[in-house]
């Protein structure tokens, strides 16, 4: 099936197998690596991008279900070398570790504060639950959100 | 301290990572490559009758399928560690086959590769290979695998055990040492299997180049020399020479990616077979089936006290489970890492631990973060808590009682235990006093009498631990079964305008090598830390190091790094003394320079580095260059300690526990990056905190694994944590240049059993004193009826 979408602000337009995820369309026909596939039953939020503005787990996509759609990725977030507020606040705050299921974590953190400009640390984590970290146990990406917050607040 | 050493720098990796541009083994692609997918049983045990490949070989995309029958059925992944009976027989070591040959021994061995075009035509063709199996009756609990007329996991031999061991003193005077004590706490359970669950599954590429007759091996591995070793020498009997083995980014380890995989060996072989690289990423159910697991002791110990309530004596009979085959460090887990360790914090005189390690119709056990040692202090501090609250004691006051007096290793000797170690240094009673301050712990036990009027249940529960790091030297582990060398390399490379490339054996995966040891190299060469790149992961660009785990990369990694640096200062001298004509001995080096003492006169690092690579201006007799390469074998372990405290709240409806607070104090010596070592505490913390709450691997009667995925196998999510307050107290390590001990695995060491503890706690008074792991509201609340 052909599909059209805009990826990171640039348009594309593919031919795909109906069956193919839009994780895999990311990663295998745009080369953009960034989104990770961490299991197969849609439960470790790696795969995390911003469809029309809302994070979803891309692994549960199809690429044809994200035909004529805006999809951004952990590498449109940043402005050239300028971080996102929610990346700055990861690096700050040590909000990550191995950096695996950072890109699902901060674009999720995105669509939290989009929805909650002032969560509190209980809605922070009740935001997070679709998304495992084994490294961090959470605390920083917790703090970072929080952090990240009060800058975009600011 | 210098301007780095002891600073929360900022890590170097975070903005490759934060921008989506790290480079784990699964984003690489090579032209021509292939994908492969495996044919996997269904059985825990079952005889392979026939495998039918053609219909799969006739679709769309197939490249090649390989099954037992061919070549590579003949090869397979050794083991690393030998343990021998304790009567001297030599241990049961069966190969473990890249491809099933005759028998499957767990569900989800690999019975065939199928390699195609694409990873969708190799998925489709797999479900093409039809398998004939005669299924067996198999055995999964290592206990039940010690019983008579267990099914055998391998026919040659008469019974399941793959080894037994024990260490300490002589069980007659243990055995009667408890018989005559004041009191006996005896516990019997299941410290349970878990999987490691590194959230990047399993990755590897396998590319021979023909023109060059040479392999690279893409992994997603904690050790790549290691791997090169294991691969080259023992499992496919290739030139080391003639292989790479590059591992970049790697998604988390925990242990599980220590190991050498029989994937690693067959994609190494089949791109030779087929002439085209090959590709295979394991999906979350293979990682749940096939990365090896960690824990699986069944476990029956006692402790004896006398009527102060000093521990006597420590007697403990343990199953510990290998599975199927014996992976790389299998055998040291449930042994030299574990009852080595049975001597704690505590002046325990008379310690004795038996264990059996049966085969069992699993996949292979080994080490996951922590490896043995969370296991023997789950037993320890579950003893002694239990013990204090039969006894009437405060659980805080028996272990006060029972701590080593403090020893620092340089004034006063280190403490020789019952169980083979001899720990470095120590000063134990400190950390659990200011654990004890931060949790507030005589009005926690207000608080809990006074909830308990309202039908709340409180409970506070503590950990006490001690933990071995960086084991060496390598001629005692060699002494004790390992088959490598537990050293590390570390070679600097200054670069002709002083810039720094650091070549390390160690690995890293989430630790943040790229930032520690870049600030040690720019503290004690006084340069900036943006001038030093440290650079692993390659075996052809370090030389033969061993990689991460055991919390050993700073302390071993570091050191030798430090070794090396000091070589480059020692030359860097003798340079600067002849460009300033002054003697060496006149000369001081700090902030990047030499200085005559007592004058202006300096040169900086940079002009020597210069120098030392366009020596026109030359000392006679020194070699021109600036690179230095150092191994560093330790002359003992480091033993890093804690105090780790929770406080829960059980519901009385339910049984749910909610953890209200964590509170940590670890020793880890010396500390270079305060910020990733409280990131390392706070992961460890919350995987312990996943094993007593919400892990644990199940397998049926068959041998079904119904544990495997992420819907039906209970992690730590972030709404299930609390933040977890941290403190620490500094022992130095007497014995390394760096005075550290190694971080990574405290949490998961020191967590287990306070949770455990403290649900208990909550319980005490319900009748409650113990309940299996993980404490599910199912099992919780069963155990508040009187059921568990």
């Amino acid at each position: 099936m052909k599909i059209s979408l805009t990826v990171n602000g640039k348009q594309y337009a593919h031919e795909v197998e109906p069956r193919m995820s839009l994780t895999h369309y990311l990663r295998e026909v745009l080369n953009l690596t960034g989104t990770h596939i961490g299991c197969d039953t849609s439960s470790c939020g790696a795969c995390t991008v911003l469809l029309d503005g809302v994070a979803v787990k891309s692994c549960t996509i199809l690429a044809v279900q994200a035909d004529g759609c805006e999809v951004t990725t952990i590498e449109g977030l940043a402005q050239g070398s300028d971080l996102h507020p929610i990346q700055e606040a990861f690096r700050e705050h040590h909000g990550l570790q191995c950096g695996f299921c950072t890109p699902g974590m901060v674009m999720t953190a995105v669509d939290i504060l989009q929805n909650n400009p002032n969560p509190s640390e209980e809605e922070i984590r009740h935001g997070l639950e679709g998304n495992f970290c084994r490294c961090t146990g959470y605390h920083n990406i917790v703090k970072s959100i929080q952090h990240a917050a009060e800058k975009i607040n600011a | 301290m210098g301007n780095f050493i002891g600073k929360s720098v900022k890590r170097k990796e975070d903005v490759r990572f934060l921008t989506g541009k790290g480079r784990y083994t699964d984003d690489i692609k090579l032209p021509g490559m292939t994908h492969a997918a495996f044919v996997r049983s269904p059985y825990a045990h079952a005889k392979i009758l026939n495998i039918d490949t053609s219909a799969a070989l006739r679709a769309e995309g197939v490249v090649a399928i390989f099954t037992g029958s061919d070549e590579c059925g003949n090869y397979g992944v050794p083991c690393g560690w030998q343990v021998n009976f304790k009567n001297g027989e030599t241990m049961r070591e069966p190969q473990q086959p890249l491809l099933a040959k005759g028998k499957v021994r767990y569900v989800g061995e690999a019975v065939a590769i199928v390699i195609a075009e694409t990873l969708e035509q190799a998925r489709d063709a797999a479900e093409l290979v039809e398998v004939d199996y005669e299924e067996l009756p198999a055995v999964t609990n290592p206990k039940e695998a010690m019983q008579d007329g267990a099914p055998l996991v391998h026919d040659q031999w008469p019974d399941n055990r793959a080894f037994d061991w024990c260490i300490g003193n002589d069980r007659a005077e243990v055995e009667k040492a408890l018989a005559s004590a004041h009191h006996v706490t005896e516990l019997e359970y299941v410290n349970q299997r878990l999987a490691p669950n590194a959230i990047e599954p399993r990755s590897y590429i396998a590319d021979y180049n023909v023109a060059e007759d040479k392999w690279t091996l893409y992994t997603s591995t904690q050790n790549p020399h290691l791997i090169r070793l294991l691969l080259c020498a023992f499992a496919l009997g290739i030139p080391e020479h003639k292989v790479r083995v590059v591992s970049y980014d790697v998604g988390g380890g925990f242990g599980s990616k220590i190991f050498h995989y029989t994937q690693e060996a067959l994609l190494t072989w089949v791109t030779k077979q087929i002439g085209r690289p090959v590709k295979w990423t394991a999906d979350r159910s293979e990682a749940f089936l096939t990365d090896a697991h960690g824990r699986d002791h069944v476990v029956k110990a006692k402790m004896g006290f006398d009527k102060e309530g000093k521990i006597v004596a420590l007697l403990a009979d343990e199953y510990c489970a290998m599975g199927a085959y014996l992976s790389t460090f299998a055998p040291a887990i449930p042994t030299y890492l574990h009852g080595t360790l049975f001597q704690g914090l505590y002046t325990t005189p008379l310690i004795h631990l038996d264990v059996t390690a049966p085969f069992t119709h699993t996949v292979p056990v080994d080490a996951y973060r922590g490896a043995g040692r969370p296991e023997a202090t789950y037993l320890l501090e579950r003893l002694i808590e239990t013990g204090a609250k039969e006894m009437g004691m405060d659980p805080a006051d028996i272990r006060f009682k029972n701590f080593i007096p403090a020893f620092d290793g340089v004034n006063q000797p280190g403490y020789q235990t019952q169980v083979a170690l001899q720990y470095d240094s120590g000063n134990y009673a400190p950390v659990l006093k200011r654990a004890l301050e931060m949790v507030d712990y005589e009005n926690f036990r207000k608080e809990q009498a006074e909830a308990r009027k309202q039908g709340k249940l409180l409970g506070i529960g503590i950990s006490t631990y001690i933990e071995a790091c960086g084991i060496a030297p390598s001629a005692v582990v060699g002494a004790l079964g390992a088959r490598a060398g537990l050293y590390e390399v570390g070679e600097v490379r200054v670069q002709p305008t002083g810039k720094v490339s650091i070549y390390t054996g160690s690995h890293a995966h989430g630790q943040g090598h790229e930032t520690t040891f870049a600030q040690i190299v720019a503290d004690k060469l006084g340069i900036s830390i943006e001038d030093v790149e440290i650079i692993h992961g390659d075996s052809e660009q370090s030389a033969f190091g061993m990689g991460t785990y055991g919390s050993r990369s700073l302390a071993v990694g570091g050191s030798a790094i430090v070794k090396s640096i000091e070589k480059v200062l020692e030359k860097g001298a003798k340079i600067a003394a002849h460009k300033l004509e002054a003697a060496v001995e006149d000369l001081e080096y700090a902030d990047g320079k030499w200085t005559v003492k007592g004058t202006d006169k300096s040169i900086s690092f940079g002009d020597v580095a210069l120098t030392a690579y366009v020596p026109h201006d030359y000392p006679e007799g020194v070699e021109p260059g600036l690179d230095f390469s150092s191994f560093y074998d330790p002359v003992n372990f480091t033993y890093p300690f804690g105090a780790h405290i929770a406080v829960v709240e059980v519901c009385p409806d339910t049984g749910k526990v909610t953890l209200k607070r964590f509170v940590t104090c670890d020793d880890v010596g010396n500390v270079i990056n305060p910020m990733i070592v409280d990131g390392q505490v706070h992961g460890g913390v919350v995987q312990g905190i996943g094993q007593a709450l919400l892990e644990g691997v199940v397998y049926d009667e068959n041998g079904q694994m119904v544990s495997g995925s992420y819907m039906d196998y209970a992690m730590p999510r972030a709404d299930d944590v609390p933040m977890i307050e941290t403190d620490r107290t500094v022992t130095p390590c007497p014995h390394n240049p760096l005075g550290v001990k190694g971080a990574g695995e405290a949490g998961t060491i020191g967590a287990t059993p306070a949770v455990v503890n403290a649900v208990v706690d909550a319980l005490w008074h319900l009748g409650v004193r113990d309940i299996a792991m993980p404490l599910t509201p199912a099992r919780v609340w069963a155990a508040m009826q009187g059921k568990s």
